[in-house]
């Protein structure tokens, strides 16, 4: 079952055409609503009437998250703030949130994006479906949440934690699908194993995100859990969960090209690279009305197909994603930038930059250890004091990167130097 | 008296504490009281040792975390009571105990560090304690 069949399976031609008259009236009315982008074309001297069709899109400025951060918290906004409806944030390199605005429209789309996917995961409005990705500033839980509803299945909005409930909701409603990050469907598969009630629940379905996971992971949740698992995949500057998804056939995850223009870009030349080449995966937002978008860096690394899918669906198809052209890391689904953790370390008096975060997953979960070297200026013969620093850096690095990690005070020098960028991050999860 | 403790940090790894003794055997120091009091993820090593400036200094040299803190040391006599007496006067000064620990052969001192060791020690003084 195709859930917008007129959208999904658009003869190629048809859709470069859809595409292009998106983009003519996206580039003229962020010209005259986006001061940001007015400058930034008025600087290589590009004008609204420049773009004629989807081919022009290279004429168009690339955009990053420092463009977002350099106009926190509204710079970007096309439309007057009485018509955002929704504001949503993820974590930024140092500080400060990207933050992201949705009109009325933006959430409508949204809700269809999301619903076309767990269509293409087999969901129907008979399916009950639970939340378990986090509510609030993140985009995964209300995103997925509207994507239920708008698909008219009934959604049970339990958001992270408390692994206890989250099985007796399944049990007592019969829960036949659910949407969460793979690694906590993994703990969520041991929990039921330990608790011998795989065979009592109903679940059917799982569409999972917000963190890589490989093809391996994929069958191994299915075979235990006895479910099909699908792969969601978004990013709240280009929208939240829904930007692309994968189908039955398993064969890449096909983009919302109606919405959202594709590119993949060498990181370096930022020229495109071939079809099934890998690169940095780029979008230009083609309906956005909040929050409109020139060919945003994603950082993230894949390759894309334009071939058709034996679903039926024409858009293009992206790979399983090889990895960040960024040192950005995902910890149970949050973003953390290492350079987060030195500049909270920078604000402590007692602590120096010397710092090494290791990254494992334990019973399936991610753990974030931060050694923290004990250096002369903070080392107290007092253990309270030393406990109570460890409390306080663990305090401010959670306020900082949105989890808790553990801190944990190391003897001074073990931390390595090096000449050129240190490096910070031993991440000892294998990705199975 | 107020004498000057070493103590040291000491990740809580095998053979940590073992390698400070073997350091400070190398470098011909003598260890009269210690304790090592410990936490889930490191330890605290303290000691009165023979040599307290060069013994920080190799400690240094060796990358541990070490640390010179004053202490008072009291000697007391091995009998029912002394014990007792020792707390009730540094009780009766108003002042309170950080930790305190005892000392190898018979006539080791007793380590204690306390608020305020200016008063705590005239106050043992005049008590007629051996400090």
């Amino acid at each position: 079952m195709i859930w917008n069949e007129s959208k999904e399976c658009m003869s190629r031609d048809e859709l470069a055409n859809l595409q292009g008259a998106r983009l003519r009236k996206m580039v003229d009315r962020v010209y005259h609503n986006v001061e940001y982008y007015r400058k930034k074309m008025q600087e290589i001297g590009l004008e609204p009437g420049d773009i004629k069709g989807i081919e022009d899109i290279s004429k168009l400025p690339y955009t990053t998250k420092q463009d977002l951060r350099d106009n926190y918290p509204f710079g970007l906004f096309a439309v007057p703030r009485s018509e955002i409806v929704r504001i949503h944030a993820s974590s930024g390199t140092t500080g400060k949130a990207t933050v992201v605005g949705y009109t009325r429209r933006d959430i409508e789309r949204w809700q269809e994006c999301v619903a076309r996917i767990l269509v293409m995961g087999g969901l129907d409005h008979d399916d009950i479906v639970q939340i378990s990705y986090g509510y609030g500033l993140f985009t995964g839980g209300l995103g997925a949440h509207y994507g239920v509803e708008n698909l008219g299945a009934t959604v049970v909005p339990m958001s992270t934690g408390n692994t206890k409930k989250q099985i007796t909701m399944m049990e007592d409603f019969g829960v036949t699908a659910i949407c969460c990050t793979p690694s906590y469907l993994m703990y969520l598969t041991e929990a039921l194993e330990e608790a011998g009630k795989i065979d009592s629940i109903k679940l059917k379905k799982a569409f999972c995100g917000a963190e890589p996971w490989t093809e391996n992971m994929r069958r191994e949740i299915e075979s235990r859990l006895h479910i099909t698992a699908h792969d969601i995949y978004g990013l709240s500057e280009v929208m939240g969960p829904g930007v692309a998804g994968d189908c039955k056939f398993h064969a890449g995850l096909h983009i919302a090209e109606d919405h959202f223009f594709p590119e993949v870009i060498n990181p370096e030349t930022l020229e495109p690279v071939a079809e099934g080449e890998t690169g940095e995966l780029v979008f230009t937002t083609l309906t956005k009305e909040a929050l409109p978008l020139f060919r945003y860096r994603t950082k993230d690394l894949t390759s894309i197909t334009y071939d058709r899918c034996e679903c039926g669906r024409t858009s293009a198809r992206i790979s399983r994603f090889k990895g960040r052209s960024d040192d950005m890391l995902i910890i149970r689904g949050v973003n953390v930038f290492p350079s987060q953790v030195e500049s909270a370390l920078l604000e402590i008096a007692e602590t120096t930059p010397n710092y090494m975060l290791i990254v494992d997953r334990v019973n399936n979960l991610d753990t974030l250890d931060v050694l923290v070297e004990v250096e002369e200026r903070f080392f107290s013969d007092d253990i309270g004091e030393l406990e109570r620093l460890t409390k306080k850096i663990a305090h401010v690095l959670q306020q900082a990167l949105g989890i808790a990690p553990k801190v944990r005070l190391v003897e001074p020098k073990t931390i390595e130097r090096s000449e050129g960028k240190a490096k910070r991050v031993i991440d000892k999860r294998v990705l199975v | 008296m107020i004498t000057k403790q070493v103590s040291v940090f000491i990740e809580n790894k095998e053979g940590r504490f073992l390698q400070v003794a073997e350091l400070l055997k190398d470098k011909g120091i003598n260890i009269i009281s210690f304790s090592i009091a410990e936490t889930e993820e490191f330890g605290m090593l303290r000691m009165v040792v023979s040599d307290p400036e060069k013994t920080v200094n190799v400690l240094k040299e060796g990358l541990y975390s070490a640390k010179l803190t004053d202490v008072i040391t009291v000697k007391l006599p091995n009998e029912e009571g002394t014990l007792f007496g020792l707390l009730k006067v540094i009780a009766d000064t108003g002042n309170n105990i950080r930790y305190m620990y005892t000392s190898l052969g018979d006539d080791g001192p007793i380590v204690v560090k306390t608020t305020n060791q200016e008063d705590v020690v005239k106050a043992l003084k005049d008590k007629g304690f051996d400090v």
